[in-house]
């Protein structure tokens, strides 16, 4: 077996390669650390782009493709940069008997993007979850990480509203 | 740490806890912290504090009391009762119940343990849930926590703890219900030196979380769960492989790992013994699939989720081809009171086939949502109307749907049908994890059927035909039949296809993800053919209906009209 590593160069001087770094040497460069890996970079990052993908590729000694093949096959990945808010709406079983349904439109209407999307301004991203475990508090939406249960669709409107209108969010 | 060890750390642990009788429990579990529990119980210590009574009334946060929808909850000792719906917005309120320790609990927001929903559980799997702190590791320690792991390890051969869960009868919670014990004399005997223990901590089904609240509220006891299982079939590497979506769940299960670490519980020559078991958490990253086996290994191993076909099992060749034992949250939940109280105990609870208990999510249109736990054989109509304290607004109870994306709906006709693995899968459903969501009335079973399709639609990892496009056309199917375009020939398709997806398809995913379409054909053709021959849909549920405002007023949810008048 050849020894490694003759280490990758971080594509810049961003400290948040460090991290990813780090994460890498922790499970000593495996290529069975790939998905913990991705984990490190999104949360580093927010999302996984060309760059990453392919830094995490040469580090881990995978192809390409393969990382690009783990990073699309599983929903957390996302390989679009998020808004500056996101608003994420549980469509489970639970949240889909107590009307996340007629939520999400609600929400998709005011934001004027469909879910998976971002506004054309960056400023809000709307993101449909399979479900979050918050099922006995359904209709649940997630606002900029904090859970919101029990979500009522005037007020989740209201938020992504404030979202669009002030600069400063 | 050897036996003695523990057991001098448990002894000093509850005269510590002897000293304070007054006790304010505070769920903070993720239900109740999005509630704001975290800030009751600060409000609470702050109060306690001033008032000079540290010495003997300890406030303390604990995991899940299964009443979600009453949260933010408190339970108060010596009072043993239980309060609801706390706030840190009204202090005045936890001034009260501080006040009131010794004498009545204050009246309007006090739940009485007597109420059926505490009342009517049986405790097995979430005994210390709402008792212990879950992020110190000496209350669980005081709770019995680990006697079990290293009894095991001191006194007890590999084959005697194996046989005791095959006399316990304990069946994987996760969905499967193959026989725990079975499973474990697998790998045992399977061939090889290195061997692994996999905890299935992915609940992908959406409407379940049981496995979230008790790796919230009691991670050691899946860790020792694990640990024994490791024992008992040689495995001295571990993985909990855990959603994302559940940080709450992962960061409690770190600090629970590195605490086992800490005093020899976990790691190398655990009990001073040969033994050593290690113990590493891998993310999920939102892949239904992922909850199947060999899906899951994949995962594991870095790579894309996608199932193979079996033999070989992972028992005999799993993780890097190595016999692997993979168990459910619940299933190691299970183990550590099995080998303390023995497998009799455990096989006196419950029916014949389906021993013990079971945690149940309590979802959807019900009153009391939450998690429950229940022995084995209960009447449904109980689970619904005792626990669950029956239908908001009395609306016309129409269906429970079990098994999630892998279940189907039952009708109520079958309410006075005991839960177990058997009758649910004679009733069209299977157990599944546990999810159990209740719909009255205002449910369309069509859009259900539906909403499941277009569920494992999305979810189907690809791999095989009959699952890619079997679910993509049965979705279609349902689809035209919810916009009034549906022709009565298309429900002998639906079922024709349902059957042999489920004949063809190569993993579980694929195999049952035709149950919700056929279960609600068998029990609901009625809706189907009206959906057909009148084109519309009587709850206002689809896209064929014109009716959509009249059904969002009836079930009280605010339309946008109503909506305009509230201040936002």
């Amino acid at each position: 077996m050849q020894a490694y590593p003759a280490s990758v160069p971080l594509p810049s001087s961003d400290k948040r390669w460090k991290v990813v770094e780090g994460t890498m040497r922790r499970y000593g460069h495996k290529a069975s650390s790939l998905i913990e890996v991705l984990h490190t970079v999104q949360e580093s990052f927010g999302y996984l782009d060309d760059v990453s993908l392919r830094f995490v590729a040469s580090s881990l000694r995978l192809p390409v493709s393969k990382v690009y093949g783990v990073a699309t096959f599983y929903h957390y990945f996302s390989l679009k940069p998020p808004g500056e808010h996101t608003c994420v709406v549980c469509l489970g079983t639970g949240c889909y008997v107590k009307g996340a349904g007629n939520l999400m439109k609600a929400i998709e209407e005011v934001a004027k993007v469909s879910a998976g999307e971002t506004t054309p301004d960056g400023k809000v991203s709307v993101v449909a979850a399979r479900c979050i475990g918050a099922c006995s508090l359904a209709p649940a939406v997630i606002l900029d990480g904090e859970v919101i249960p029990k979500a009522q669709p005037w007020a989740v409107k209201d938020q992504i509203r404030r979202w669009m209108n002030h600069d400063a969010g | 740490m050897t036996l003695d060890e523990l057991r001098e750390i448990a002894e000093s642990e509850r005269e510590e806890q002897k000293k304070i009788s007054r006790r304010l429990n505070v769920c903070v579990a993720a239900g109740c912290l999005s509630q704001r529990s975290d800030q009751v119980l600060k409000a609470l210590q702050t109060e306690v504090q001033q008032r000079g009574l540290e010495g003997s009334c300890k406030v303390k946060g604990v995991g899940c009391m299964g009443l979600c929808a009453a949260g933010p909850l408190l339970k108060s000792e010596p009072q043993h009762t239980y309060y609801r719906a706390l706030s840190p917005d009204h202090p005045e309120i936890l001034g009260a119940i501080i006040d009131n320790l010794d004498g009545a609990p204050v009246p309007e927001f006090a739940i009485s343990p007597d109420m059926p929903f505490f009342a009517a559980q049986q405790k097995i799997v979430l005994e210390n849930c709402g008792e212990i702190d879950p992020e110190r590791i000496e209350d669980y320690i005081a709770a019995d926590g680990y006697e079990a792991l290293l009894t095991c390890i001191a006194d007890r051969s590999r084959e005697d703890i194996i046989q005791e869960i095959i006399r316990s009868g304990l069946r994987g919670r996760g969905g499967g219900g193959y026989p725990t014990g079975l499973k474990w004399s697998m790998v045992a005997k399977a061939p090889g030196e290195q061997k692994y223990v996999i905890c299935n901590a992915d609940e992908g089904d959406p409407g379940a979380f049981m496995d979230r609240s008790v790796l919230e509220s009691d991670p050691h006891r899946v860790l020792e769960g694990m640990a024994i299982a490791a024992y008992a079939v040689g495995a001295s590497k571990g993985y909990i492989y855990c959603r994302a979506e559940y940080p709450l769940a992962v960061k409690r299960l770190k600090i629970a790992i590195r605490q086992a670490e800490k005093l020899g519980l976990l790691g190398k020559r655990i009990g001073e013994s040969d033994f050593g078991f290690e113990i590493e958490i891998r993310l999920g990253a939102g892949a239904f699939v992922c909850g199947e086996e060999t899906a899951l290994i994949a995962s594991v191993e870095g790579k894309r989720g996608v199932p193979r076909p079996r033999p070989p099992f992972p028992a005999y060749s799993g993780l890097n081809h190595c016999a692997t034992l993979l168990n459910n949250v619940e299933t190691f939940a299970n183990v550590a009171p099995i080998l303390r109280k023995g497998g009799a105990w455990y096989a006196s609870i419950g029916t014949e086939k389906s021993k013990g208990t079971k945690v149940f999510a309590l979802v959807g249109e019900v009153n009391n949502t939450g998690l429950i736990e229940v022995a084995m054989g209960i009447k449904l109509r109980d689970l619904v109307y005792k626990l669950g304290g029956g239908i908001p607004g009395n609306r016309k109870f129409k269906a429970v749907q079990t098994g999630g994306p892998s279940g189907g709906c039952i009708p109520e006709k079958f309410l006075d049908m005991n839960v177990d693995y058997e009758s649910l899968m004679a009733a069209g459903s299977i157990m599944g994890s546990g999810g159990m969501i209740v719909m009255d009335e205002t449910a369309c079973m069509v859009d259900v059927a539906k909403f499941f399709m277009d569920f494992t639609r999305d979810e189907s990892c690809g791999k095989c035909i009959p699952c890619r496009i079997g679910t993509t056309q049965l979705h279609g199917l349902l689809e035209r039949i919810s916009e009034g375009q549906g022709r009565m020939e298309d429900l002998d398709t639906l079922e024709r296809l349902g059957v042999m997806v489920k004949r063809t398809a190569l993993c579980g995913l694929g195999q049952t993800a035709p149950n919700p379409v056929s279960s609600t054909i068998r029990y609901f053709r009625d809706e189907y053919v009206q959906h057909i021959t009148n084109k519309t849909c009587a709850q206002g549920r689809c896209a064929c209906s014109r009716t959509s405002a009249s059904t969002a007023e009836k079930r009280g949810e605010p339309t946008d009209a109503r909506a305009k008048s509230i201040p936002g």
